[in-house]
C-alpha cells in the first residue's frame, strides 16, 4: 500500500465516484412515467443534478466518515490536533466549483423552463365560441350562466398577466388543438371544452396534440397537478393559470390536488384520460350526442379515482353536482 | 499584562456581600433580568413545546399509515397539521436556538455581565408563553386553525375564524418577541465585547447571531404586517386578499414567504454557530476558515432576503421571477457548501472525541449534506414546480430542520448542559439517544421524498392506497423518533439533579463562557476575563496566557 502514491488513489477514487454517481444519474428509478413532452425535459434536468448530487454525497460523506475513523482521538492522548486555521487555495477552490455548478444549473434550469414553455402563457390565442356548460349555482336556468362564465374567461384570459406554461418555442405561433377549461373548486375539477359545451369531471384528451389548459378557481386556490407530465400549476382565483403540453403516452393518470385546500384536500383526485385522435374522437361525439345541461355538468365525485373508496371514506363528496355548487356557494 | 488591562474592574456583584451568588428554582417563574435565567427559561419553554409538537407528529403519522382518514377526522389532522408546524418553527426552533442559547451564551462569550437591554430582554421571553397560549386556545376554540402554518388565504379567511384569528395573534407576539431579541443581540454584541476582543476574535456563534438578529429585523415586520391585514380580512371587512372584492391572494403569498423564508436561515444560522463552537472542542483543532464561515453567515444573511419567490413557483409567479429566484436560490447552496466543506476540514487531521455533543454535531453534518443538496434541486423552477408542495419537499425540509435545526440544538445541549447546570449529563444514555435519533430520522424522512416524486401531495389526511407501504415505513420511524426523545427527557432531569459535578471547564474548551464557574455566577465574572488567545487556539502555542483571576488556563497541549 505505502509504495503506491497518493495521487493514483485518488485518481482512482475520482473514476470509481464517476462512474457511480453517473450510474445512480440514469437508473435511480425515482420518478414516475414520463408522459408528456416536458416530462423528458424536467427528468433530465433532475438526472445531471442527482449525477452530481451522487458526486458530491460520496464525496463529502465519504470525508466526514473517513475522518471519524482515521482522526480518532488515540487511546491516552489527550493532546490537540494540529492547528491548521485555512488554506487559501483550498478555500478558493471548493468556492469556486460550487460556485460554477450552480450557476451552471442556473442555465441549464433557464434553458429547460423556456423549452417548457415557461416563457409565453397567456398568449392572445384567439378561441372559439364557447358554449361551457358551467355547474355553477344551480343546473335549473343555466343559459346565463354559460354565457357570464364564457364572457368571464375571455375577459380574464385576454386583459391579465397569466402564468404557468404556454405553447413550447417551437409551436409558439399556432392554435392549440385542444382547449380546455379547468375549474378548482372544493373538492372537485370540473373540465368544461368550449368548442364542444362538454363539461366532465375527468378530463379527457388526444395523445400528440397541443392541448392548452386554461386553470382557475371558484373558492380557494387548488393546484392542479399531473406527476406523469410533471407539470403542475396553482388555480387561483382571480388570476387565471395557463398549462399548454403535448401528452406523448396514451393512458390513465392521475390529476391531483396540490394545494391544501379544506377539510378533503386529500380526496380531491380525479384523472387525466390520454386517448388515441380515434377514440378521443368517439369520446366526444358520444358526450356531444348526450349533451342536454343535466347530463353534461359534472360527476366529479362518481367518476374520480377510486370512486368506492372515496365514497366509504367521504361520504361528503359522493354528493350531486348541485349539492357541490350549492356547498360551495355557502361556503363563500 | 493581563493585570494592566483596562477590562479589568473588580466590580461588586449585584447583590453585595452575603447575598446567594446562585439563582433559586423559583427564580426562574419570574420577570427575571439575568440573560441566563431568561436563556434557560427559553430553553425549558421551548422543549416542553416540542413535546407538544411532537406529539401532533406522531398523531399524525398514526392516521398516515393507512390510506384512509380513519384515525383523525380531516379537520382535525389539518389542525394538528398547521399547529404542529407552527409550534415546531414559532415555539420550538426559534425560542430554543435564538432565545435559549443566543441569551445564554452571548455574553458569557464577549465577557459582558448581560445583554444591553435586560428588562427588553425579559419582556421578549414574556411574550412568549401568552402565545403560546394563545394558539392552545385557538386549538380548543372552534377546532383549531385549519390552513397550514402558511395559512394562504382565502382558505384561511373561510375556515374557522376564530381560531385563525387567534393564530395570527400568537405570530404577531412571538414575532415581536423576536424584534425585541434581535436589537438586544445586536447591541449586546456591537457595544459589549470586553475591550480586549476584536471583532475577528469573537466567537463564532456571536456572528451567527449578528447575521440572525440582522435577518429577523429586515424580515419579521413583513410577517406581522401580512398577519394584520390577514386579521383585517377576517374580522374587520377588508378584503386585501380577498379575490371576489379586488384583492389579491398572491400578495400575501409574497409577504409570507419574504418573511418565511429567511426565518429558515434565522433557524439554520444559529445551528451553524453552534457546529462551529462544538467542532473545534472536541476534534482539537482550531475551526478551519474562521473568516470563510463569518463572511459566509453574513452571505447567507443577505442572499436570503432574495430567494423567497421559491415558494410560490407554480403560484402566480412571472417568467423572469422564476429565473431570477431560481438563480438566487442555487447560489444560496455557495456559502452553505463553504461551511460544510470548513467544518469537514476542522475534523480532518483533528484527534476526535466521540463525545456525544460531537456525535450529534457530526450527524448533523451528515444530515446536512443530504438536506442541502435536495434543497439545491428544489431551487431548480423546473424540477421544483413537479414536486412542489409534495412529500419531497415535507421530507427535504424535516432533514433540514429536524437533521440540521433539531441535531444542532440537542449538540449544544449536550455541549454546554455542564456550564449551564454545573452537571454532566450522562454519556451512554447520550448515545442511546443519539443512534436512535439518527435512525429514526433517516427511516422517517428520507422515504418521504420517493412518495413526493412518485405523486404524494402533503397536507393529506388521505392518499391513494399505492403510497401505502412508503408511508407505513415513515410512521414506523416517527414512532422511533418519538422514543428517542425519552433517553433524553430523563437525562437531562435526571443529570440535572445528581449528574457528575461538571466543573468550569470539562472539554478543555478556549472560548469566555468557560473561564467562569459551572454555573456561573450571577454576574457572570467576579472580575471580568481579558482576552489573550483566539477562541479556538488548539494546538497552539499559549504560555502568556492568564485566566480570569489570574491563573495561568490548563497548559497547552501540543
Ligand atoms: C418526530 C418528528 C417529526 C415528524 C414525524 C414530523 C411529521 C410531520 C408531518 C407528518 C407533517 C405533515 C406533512 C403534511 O401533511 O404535509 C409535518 C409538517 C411539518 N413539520 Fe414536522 N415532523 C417532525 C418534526 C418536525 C420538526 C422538528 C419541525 C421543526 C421545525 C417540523 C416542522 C414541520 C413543518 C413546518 C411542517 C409543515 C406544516 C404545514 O405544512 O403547515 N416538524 N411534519
Ligand atoms: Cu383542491
Ligand atoms: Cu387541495
Amino acid at each position: 500500500m505505502k509504495q503506491i502514491p497518493a495521487p493514483f488513489w485518488t485518481l482512482v477514487l475520482g473514476i470509481v465516484v464517476t462512474l457511480v454517481s453517473l450510474w445512480v444519474g440514469q437508473n435511480h428509478n425515482l420518478l414516475p412515467e414520463q408522459a408528456s413532452e416536458q416530462a423528458p425535459l424536467v427528468d433530465d434536468l433532475f438526472n445531471v443534478m442527482m449525477t452530481i448530487g451522487t458526486a458530491l454525497f460520496i464525496v463529502v460523506q465519504g470525508a466526514i466518515v473517513y475522518s471519524l475513523i482515521r482522526f480518532r482521538q488515540p487511546k491516552g492522548d489527550e493532546t490537540d490536533g494540529l492547528p491548521i486555521e485555512g488554506n487559501l487555495p483550498l478555500e478558493a477552490f471548493w468556492t469556486a466549483i460550487p460556485a460554477v455548478i450552480v450557476v451552471g444549473l442556473g442555465l441549464y434550469s433557464v434553458v429547460v423552463f423556456q423549452e417548457m414553455g415557461g416563457f409565453s402563457p397567456g398568449g392572445h390565442h384567439g378561441h372559439g365560441a364557447m358554449v361551457a356548460m358551467a355547474p355553477q349555482q344551480s343546473v335549473i336556468d343555466i343559459a346565463p350562466l354559460v354565457a357570464q362564465a364564457a364572457a368571464a374567461d375571455e375577459d380574464i384570459f385576454s386583459k391579465t398577466q397569466v402564468y404557468g406554461f404556454g405553447a413550447s418555442p417551437l409551436v409558439q405561433m399556432n392554435q392549440p388543438d385542444v382547449t380546455v377549461n379547468v375549474t378548482g373548486m372544493q373538492f372537485a375539477w370540473i373540465f368544461r371544452y368550449p368548442d364542444t359545451g362538454i363539461t366532465d369531471g375527468e378530463l379527457h384528451i388526444p395523445v400528440g396534440k397541443d392541448v392548452q389548459l386554461k386553470i382557475e378557481a371558484q373558492d380557494v386556490i387548488h393546484s392542479f397537478w399531473v406527476p406523469q407530465f410533471r407539470l403542475k400549476q396553482d388555480a387561483l382565483p382571480g388570476e387565471p393559470g395557463e398549462l399548454r403540453f403535448v401528452a406523448t403516452r396514451e393512458g390513465t393518470y392521475p390529476v391531483v390536488c396540490a394545494e391544501l385546500c379544506g377539510s378533503y384536500h386529500g380526496a380531491m383526485r380525479t384523472q387525466v384520460i390520454v386517448h388515441s385522435p380515434k377514440d378521443y374522437a368517439d369520446w366526444v361525439a358520444s358526450r356531444v350526442a348526450e349533451a342536454t345541461p343535466t347530463t353534461t355538468v359534472a360527476q366529479p365525485a362518481e367518476t374520480a379515482t377510486d370512486a368506492e373508496y372515496l365514497a366509504g371514506i367521504a361520504p361528503d363528496l359522493a354528493k350531486s353536482p348541485v349539492q357541490i355548487a350549492q356547498m360551495t356557494s355557502m361556503s363563500h | 499584562m493581563a493585570q494592566a488591562d483596562i477590562s479589568i474592574k473588580p466590580t461588586e456583584l449585584q447583590g453585595g456581600h452575603g447575598h446567594p451568588d446562585k439563582w433559586k428554582w423559583y427564580d426562574y417563574f419570574t420577570f427575571n433580568v439575568d440573560h441566563k435565567v431568561i436563556g434557560i427559561q427559553y430553553l425549558v419553554t421551548s422543549f416542553l413545546f416540542y413535546l407538544v409538537g411532537g406529539f401532533m407528529a406522531v398523531l399524525m403519522r398514526t392516521e398516515l399509515a393507512t390510506p384512509n382518514s380513519d384515525f383523525l377526522s380531516p379537520e382535525l389532522y389539518n389542525a394538528f397539521l398547521t399547529n404542529h408546524g407552527t409550534i415546531m418553527i414559532f415555539l420550538w426552533i426559534v425560542p430554543a436556538a435564538i432565545g435559549g442559547f443566543g441569551n445564554f451564551l452571548i455574553p458569557l462569550m464577549i465577557g459582558a455581565r448581560d445583554m444591553a437591554f435586560p428588562k427588553l430582554n425579559a419582556i421578549a421571553f414574556w411574550l412568549n408563553p401568552p402565545a403560546g397560549a394563545v394558539l392552545a386556545a385557538s386549538f380548543f376554540l372552534g377546532g383549531g386553525a385549519q390552513s397550514g402554518w402558511t395559512s394562504y388565504p382565502p382558505l384561511s379567511e373561510i375556515t374557522a375564524n376564530l381560531p385563525q384569528t387567534l393564530w395570527c395573534v400568537a405570530l404577531i407576539m412571538v414575532g415581536t418577541s423576536s424584534i425585541l431579541g434581535s436589537v438586544n443581540f445586536l447591541v449586546t454584541i456591537w457595544k459589549m465585547r470586553v475591550p480586549s476582543m476584536a471583532w475577528d476574535q469573537m466567537p463564532l456563534f456571536c456572528w451567527a447571531m449578528v447575521a440572525t438578529s440582522v435577518l429577523a429585523l429586515f424580515a419579521t415586520p413583513v410577517l406581522a404586517a401580512a398577519m394584520v391585514l390577514l386579521l383585517f380580512d377576517i374580522n374587520f371587512g377588508t378584503s386585501f386578499f380577498k379575490p371576489d372584492a379586488g384583492g389579491n391572494v398572491v400578495v400575501y403569498q409574497h409577504l409570507f414567504w419574504f418573511y418565511s423564508h429567511p426565518a429558515v436561515y434565522l433557524m439554520i444560522l444559529p445551528i451553524f454557530g453552534i457546529m462551529s463552537e462544538v467542532i473545534p472542542v472536541h476534534a482539537r483543532k482550531p475551526i478551519f476558515g474562521y473568516k470563510a464561515i463569518a463572511y459566509s453567515s453574513l452571505t447567507i444573511c443577505l442572499v436570503g432576503l432574495f430567494v423567497w419567490v421559491h415558494h410560490m413557483f407554480t403560484s402566480g409567479t412571472a417568467p423572469w421571477m422564476r429565473i431570477f429566484f431560481t438563480i438566487s436560490t442555487l447560489i444560496v447552496a455557495v456559502p452553505t457548501g463553504i461551511k460544510i466543506f470548513s467544518w469537514v476540514a476542522t475534523l480532518w487531521g483533528g484527534k476526535i472525541r466521540y463525545t456525544t455533543a460531537m456525535l450529534f454535531a457530526v450527524g448533523l453534518l451528515s444530515m446536512f449534506v443530504f438536506g442541502g443538496l435536495s434543497g439545491v434541486t428544489l431551487g431548480a423552477a423546473p424540477f421544483d414546480i413537479h414536486v412542489h408542495d409534495t412529500y419531497y419537499v415535507v421530507g427535504h425540509f424535516h432533514y433540514v430542520l429536524y437533521g440540521g435545526s433539531v441535531f444542532g440544538i440537542y449538540s449544544g445541549i449536550y455541549h454546554w448542559f455542564p456550564k449551564i447546570t454545573g452537571r454532566m449529563l450522562n454519556e451512554p444514555l447520550g448515545k442511546v439517544h443519539f443512534v436512535l435519533t439518527f435512525i429514526g430520522t433517516i427511516l422517517t424522512f428520507t422515504p418521504m421524498h420517493n412518495l413526493g416524486m412518485q405523486g404524494m401531495p402533503r397536507r393529506v389526511a388521505m392518499y391513494d392506497p399505492q403510497f401505502a407501504h412508503l408511508n407505513q415505513l415513515v410512521t414506523v420511524g416517527a414512532y422511533i423518533l418519538a422514543v428517542s426523545v425519552i433517553p433524553f427527557y430523563f437525562n437531562v432531569i435526571w443529570s440535572w439533579m445528581k449528574g457528575k459535578e461538571a466543573g468550569p471547564n470539562p472539554w478543555n474548551a478556549m472560548t469566555m463562557e468557560w473561564t467562569t464557574d459551572s454555573p456561573p455566577i450571577i454576574e457572570n465574572w467576579e472580575v471580568l476575563p481579558v482576552l489573550t488567545h483566539g477562541p479556538y487556539a488548539y494546538g497552539m502555542e499559549r504560555s502568556d496566557e492568564v485566566g480570569p483571576a489570574g491563573e495561568p488556563l490548563p497548559a497547552s497541549r501540543s
